[in-house]
């Protein structure tokens, strides 16, 4: 198993703050909006530094989108922020026939996914948003792994031409990627190589697939581990690489497992290549107040899930 | 048949007339509905399509289900061919009943599901203005998408941010979907209303060509911060008789003999009268 170490944990959605100045300072055209929660999405050093290109939408998230769709005519690149939940589920027509329907170049970017958006509860915690997102054509969906990936993706997505849904969240976790690294849409990492089970996880189950790998080492297992930050389009070649080599699948995301990137990893393995897949997933249910950590243990999206998932899908191999 | 500005000016009821068998055609050979709706706001849009719109102004239809009336100015305009107008309606057309957008430059945005127009062109507005772009967006709006929250929130952010080359032009003709706008939800775009919350607001009669261009000459001279409404009283099913007013032709389609009725009409009133008056 390779090693993974860090020095530091950090959210995610900072990690988006700061790929937001690097885009203040490098890119003219990136304009950022937001409604009513500048602090929470980590906007301040933009704003700061552009503040006539940071328009404060209030708390009217459809008509945020709506203005993002208007603004890209001359060639603005809108990065609208609110939380995953007033990102998606709230504003889905607006999104659908302005932003995805009508082929503009906004960037929606949702903090606060998941569970682990902690004390504020099921309200507030979004776990459909990936579902969502992905079905809309042309949509590209991407959940990246810790603060350096979040970072790497948030400037990366400002060249690409095209709607995009960029999902991160507040829990700290820990940071055990690149600083430097190049983030490469539709590109999966390679995290461990391994010969017994594929584990594909998305946004901060990698970490906890790390974790897994590392406790199945020390059981005689050896894990394949591969980090799909981005769900759509989806790395078929890396997941059908994978799966040949391993004939299991473990799946990990902080997402409902109905419409998640385990539906997305198994539509691949139905038509391409039939393999036992297990879902580290929440099950069909809205979330509730807790820690993260609290609700990580609950609803079973932690490294030992992980590997009681790797068990159950070797098991399915024989 | 090319008529320049000066004519329509002069004396719009050719144009009128011309554009509006150029619906009622579409709408027979589609078989299809809200002709009422394409006939209430077809003046608003000669005004502003081929009279006021500059290159760099941005039209949004928001009412996209008054499609016909769009592909009409389009088409006069030369940018949707006569060629495309056959295929309105049919498989694998670029004009379907709502506007699709990506084909036709006219056409920036995909409207129809309503409330989205005005959130869509105060961005196009802003955009504008953070360009140093003297350009202006129009929104068309029924009076029933006044219903919408999106509505207003767009008009709340134009407000803050003095978007004064946002045009919002409602086509008030008083019925929605299925009922009245009085019984369905009240009087949603009331001339007071978007007073009394800052737009600077006019009201004009919508079916008089001269009177909206100049409305909208005038108030794009107002820059004064202030969003524009422009509330325009009309008739749904404006210019043949057994539609005016009437619900049911916000979605019947016409028989051979009311298609017949209708086109007589059409060009009696504004072809063949008109011609005689000038």
């Amino acid at each position: 198993m390779k090693k993974y170490t860090f020095t530091e944990k950090k959210d995610t959605r900072s990690g988006f703050g700061a790929g937001m100045q690097v885009l203040g300072q490098q890119n003219p055209n990136v304009v950022a909006l937001c409604a009513d929660l500048v602090g929470s999405l980590k906007l301040d050093a933009f704003i700061k530094e552009n503040p006539e290109r940071f328009f404060q939408c209030g708390i009217s998230e459809a008509n945020m989108i709506g203005l993002s769709a208007g603004l890209t005519i001359g060639g603005k690149i809108p990065f609208a922020t609110t939380f995953a939940n007033f990102a998606t589920g709230r504003v889905y027509d607006q999104i659908r026939q302005s932003v995805a329907y009508s082929g503009k170049n906004v960037k929606i970017c949702a903090s606060h996914a998941g569970l682990t958006l902690g004390e504020d509860g099921a309200t507030h915690q979004i776990l459909e948003d990936i579902g969502m997102m992905k079905m809309l054509p042309g949509m590209t969906v991407i959940n990246p792994c810790d603060y350096n990936q979040t970072k790497a993706a948030t400037i990366a997505i400002a060249d690409y031409e095209g709607p995009v849904y960029l999902r991160f969240g507040r829990p700290v976790i820990p940071i055990f990627t690149d600083p430097d690294q190049k983030f490469e849409i539709g590109k999966a990492w390679m995290v461990n190589e391994g010969t017994d089970v594929s584990i594909f996880a998305t946004g901060h189950l990698v970490w906890e697939a790390i974790q897994a790998g590392e406790q199945l080492e020390a059981e005689g297992i050896s894990a394949e581990i591969i980090n799909i930050h981005t769900i759509k389009p989806l790395d078929e070649e890396a997941i059908l690489k994978s799966v040949a080599k391993t004939g299991c699948v473990v799946t990990a995301e902080e997402h409902n497992r109905l419409g998640g990137l385990g539906d997305s990893v198994a539509q691949v393995l139905v038509k391409k290549h039939l393999a036992p897949q297990e879902y580290v997933a929440v099950d069909d249910s809205f979330g509730e107040s807790g820690t993260p950590a609290q609700l990580m243990e609950k609803y079973g999206l932690s490294a030992k899930d992980i590997v009681a998932a790797a068990k159950r899908a070797i098991e399915r191999k024989k | 048949m090319k008529i320049s500005k000066e004519e329509i000016l002069q004396n719009p009821h050719p144009i009128s007339g011309t554009l509006r068998l150029k619906i009622l055609e579409l709408y027979h050979q589609a078989h299809a509905g809200h002709i009422g709706c394409s006939l209430s706001c077809i003046d608003l849009m000669i005004a502003v399509l081929l009279l006021e719109k500059a290159e760099l102004d941005t039209f949004i239809l928001s009412k996209g289900h008054a499609a016909a009336s769009l592909y009409a100015c389009l088409n006069w305009l030369g940018e949707i061919t006569d060629e495309d107008l056959t295929t309105y309606y049919l498989d694998g057309t670029s004009l379907p009943a709502h506007p699709a957008p990506g084909q036709y430059k006219g056409i920036p945005f995909a409207t129809g599901s309503l409330g989205h127009g005005l959130p869509i062109g105060t961005g196009v507005a802003h955009a504008a203005r953070i360009s140093r772009e003297d350009s202006y967006a129009y929104v068309l709006m029924s009076d029933g998408e006044t219903n919408e929250g999106t509505t207003w929130e767009a008009a709340h952010y134009a407000l803050q941010h003095r978007l004064d080359n946002l045009l919002m032009i409602i086509d008030k003709n008083g019925l929605q979907g299925f009922g009245s706008t009085d019984q369905v939800l009240g009087d949603t775009a009331s001339a007071e209303k978007w007073r009394a919350i800052g737009f600077e607001t006019v009201e004009v009669d919508g079916h008089d060509i001269r009177a909206i261009s100049e409305t909208v000459k005038y108030l794009k001279t107002q820059k004064n911060g202030l969003p524009k409404a422009i509330i325009a009283q009309t008739t749904k099913g404006k210019g043949v008789s057994y539609m005016e007013n009437k619900l049911e032709w916000h979605y019947l389609p016409m028989n051979p003999a009311q298609y017949q009725a209708a086109t007589r009409e059409i060009t009696e009133r504004y072809l063949i009268e008109q011609l005689e008056n000038v």
